[in-house]
């Protein structure tokens, strides 16, 4: 008998985990799957781009230029000094993929990391933190990053940081704003109480409420990463010539708009595309999580 | 009420200290002596001396910065490298301009984004919010620039309707809105300019409109039979605050981010300003626009906190 009152003898199906949930709710979301399918071959393609094409993406040809797509071989055309139009959009992918992704990912790294502590010890730390965000705050997004980027000079690090310092106050805020929610609440209070550290804390009990909220608004920001990169690389202040950037292919092709607007539109549109990929990505998972805006 | 508004006034005054202060740092982030990024690059050594003595570069940082800020208060910025004339004469004249184009677009893109949110919110799971959402998700994703490069391509290069660059007779001139020959140089910029708070602040109305046409007291009125166009004005007016705020915050990014759309259409306005500043190393000038216009942005911003304490009485009564 003493075996019904054991726990083991009750056959209880254990709920589903978070993991588990959301990714059986993006399995029946086709519309984000194909946006995560063209991501998955942007990157292969960035990846595998040698493999892909024959042609040096560097290698000029004084007598192809400006040729319309078809054009002997060249699949997408020639550009304005004869480089091959498909490999150079495939080569400035990694520019755009990286450009786009790394400075989010540094900027969650020390603004998560700084509105965690602004939201768990609250009171002197968080004025110190918080009020320094709100100065970088009152700063128009592309004013703040033109400047940065303006004054080092042009260049891939300075891009990268001018891009870091935009994204970290509106991660920071996120992060510190989940933070202080959770930080309410009974269980934190009871973990305190039981005598755990600050630290065991925050790694135990915070971190897995407030990751989700700060990651996907994350993930939302990849697209704005991307624009504003290809925006610096436009003025000239990003990655430099000959280093193939879908921004400044645009600016190199802005002159022969009149003689060959499809080709000179092609840079855009690669643009355009990886950008509305990682949004459309984004609003998924934010469906998927269930994470308001 | 009053004394929310009167703290919110008075926090402007740290933020607008410390946007001087990340201002004022900025000459510090250009390679080499920041004397040396203040003159052209071939003055004399004795040149340089004279600099570092006038900008009271041999003087402690901190002094440096209280002299600065003090001149700055005054209205001195400092002269341009290029032009030679005042910085606060160059920017004020640029930032009309701007102004112009950033409040053409603001009422494009917010006069359509209410009326797509709203009706995205209407038709609430039918195709319609389906194209209204992917139309605004497309908004935010188009790089800007190229739009209006293909504008260009197509309205006036190959339709040969609007005028591709400039701002209308010479660049000195002023911008009138009353003037057709002035209004079509604004045409395109102002087009491409409103895609992206259109795509913002349509998103954020549907997402307003729709967390509150879930809330409790919308199903109250509906149950006492309240026609549908009463229950969306009921919602309207409660999702307004929210909708205002992103609003004010996109008002601000167009007048001080305008720095690419200015470049593309070659229109003389701060973006412009600024991008000649950089190719010109032009560090005076790049400075005191950054320092104006991110001033600006704080002081809309304030606008907006305030016109929204006015909008939402839950924020009076507290």
């Amino acid at each position: 008998m003493s075996a019904v009152h054991s726990p083991a003898a009750v056959p209880v199906a254990s709920p589903p985990g978070y993991l588990h949930t959301i990714a059986r709710r993006l399995q029946h979301d086709y519309l984000t799957l194909f946006f995560i399918a063209v991501l998955v071959l942007t990157v292969l393609a960035a990846c595998c781009a040698p493999l892909l094409t024959h042609y040096d993406p560097f290698a000029t040809g004084l007598l192809g230029r400006l040729k319309p797509p078809g054009w002997q071989g060249h699949l997408l055309g020639t550009d304005d000094l004869g480089r091959d139009m498909f490999t150079r959009l495939l080569y400035g992918a990694r520019m755009s993929l990286v450009m786009g992704v790394m400075p989010v990912a540094l900027a969650l790294a020390i603004g998560g990391t700084l509105g965690l502590l602004a939201g768990f010890y609250g009171g002197a730390v968080n004025m110190a933190i918080m009020r320094t965000m709100d100065v970088f705050y009152a700063f128009p997004s592309v004013l703040l990053a033109v400047a940065i980027s303006g004054m080092i000079g042009g260049g891939m690090t300075s891009g990268l940081t001018a891009l870091t310092l935009v994204f970290i106050p509106s991660l920071c805020r996120i992060a510190e704003t989940a933070t202080a929610q959770v930080r309410a609440l009974d269980f934190v209070e009871a973990a305190q109480a039981t005598g755990a550290s600050s630290l065991s804390v925050i790694v135990a009990h915070v971190l897995g409420n407030v990751l989700p909220a700060v990651f996907v608004f994350a993930s939302s920001l990849i697209s704005v990463s991307v624009l504003l990169a290809a925006g610096l690389s436009f003025l000239g202040l990003g990655v430099q010539p000959p280093t193939p950037d879908w921004g400044q292919m645009l600016a190199g092709l802005r002159q022969a708009i009149y003689l060959q607007p499809l080709v000179c539109a092609l840079p855009g549109l690669a643009i355009c595309i990886v950008s509305f990929s990682f949004n459309m990505v984004s609003d998924g998972l934010r469906h998927a999580m269930d994470i308001r805006a | 009420m009053w004394i929310y508004i009167a703290k919110r006034v008075l926090y402007t005054i740290p933020i607008s200290l410390g946007v001087s202060l990340v201002c004022f740092c900025l000459v510090y982030l250009a390679p080499g002596d920041p004397a040396a990024s203040l003159i052209p690059p071939d003055a004399s050594a004795a040149d340089i001396a004279t600099i570092r003595q006038l900008y009271g570069f041999d003087q402690p940082v901190p002094v440096q910065f209280a002299r600065w800020l003090w001149r700055a208060s005054h209205g001195d910025f400092g002269t341009s490298l290029q032009t030679g004339r005042p910085v606060l004469v160059e920017v004020s004249g640029a930032l009309a301009n701007t102004a112009s184009l950033a409040a053409g677009a603001a009422i494009i893109a917010f006069a359509l984004a209410l009326l797509a949110g709203t009706l995205a919110a209407w038709y609430r799971g039918r195709l319609i919010e389906r194209v209204i959402t992917t139309v605004s998700t497309l908004g935010i994703s188009m790089p800007s620039y190229w739009l209006g490069i293909v504008l260009i391509i197509v309205f006036a290069v190959k339709l040969r309707w609007l005028p591709a660059t400039g701002m209308g007779n010479g660049d000195a001139a002023t911008f009138s809105w009353f003037d057709w020959n002035d209004v079509r140089f604004a045409v395109l910029p102002m087009l491409t300019m409103a895609l992206l708070p259109l795509g913002v602040v349509m998103r954020s109305t549907r997402a307003a409109l729709a967390d509150t046409l879930a809330q409790d007291f919308m199903q109250v009125l509906r149950a006492k039979g309240l026609a549908p166009h009463a229950l969306m004005r009921h919602a309207l007016r409660n999702a307004l605050p929210q909708v205002l705020a992103v609003m004010g915050l996109q008002l601000g990014y167009l007048t001080g981010g305008s720095i690419l759309i200015e470049t593309i259409f070659t229109w003389p306005g701060t973006g412009f300003l600024l991008s000649k500043a950089i190719l010109t190393r032009d560090v005076p000038l790049l400075q005191g626009t950054v320092l104006i216009l991110a001033l600006t942005f704080v002081f809309i911003n304030l606008a907006v906190d305030v016109l929204q304490t006015f909008a939402d009485p839950r924020l009076q009564r507290q």
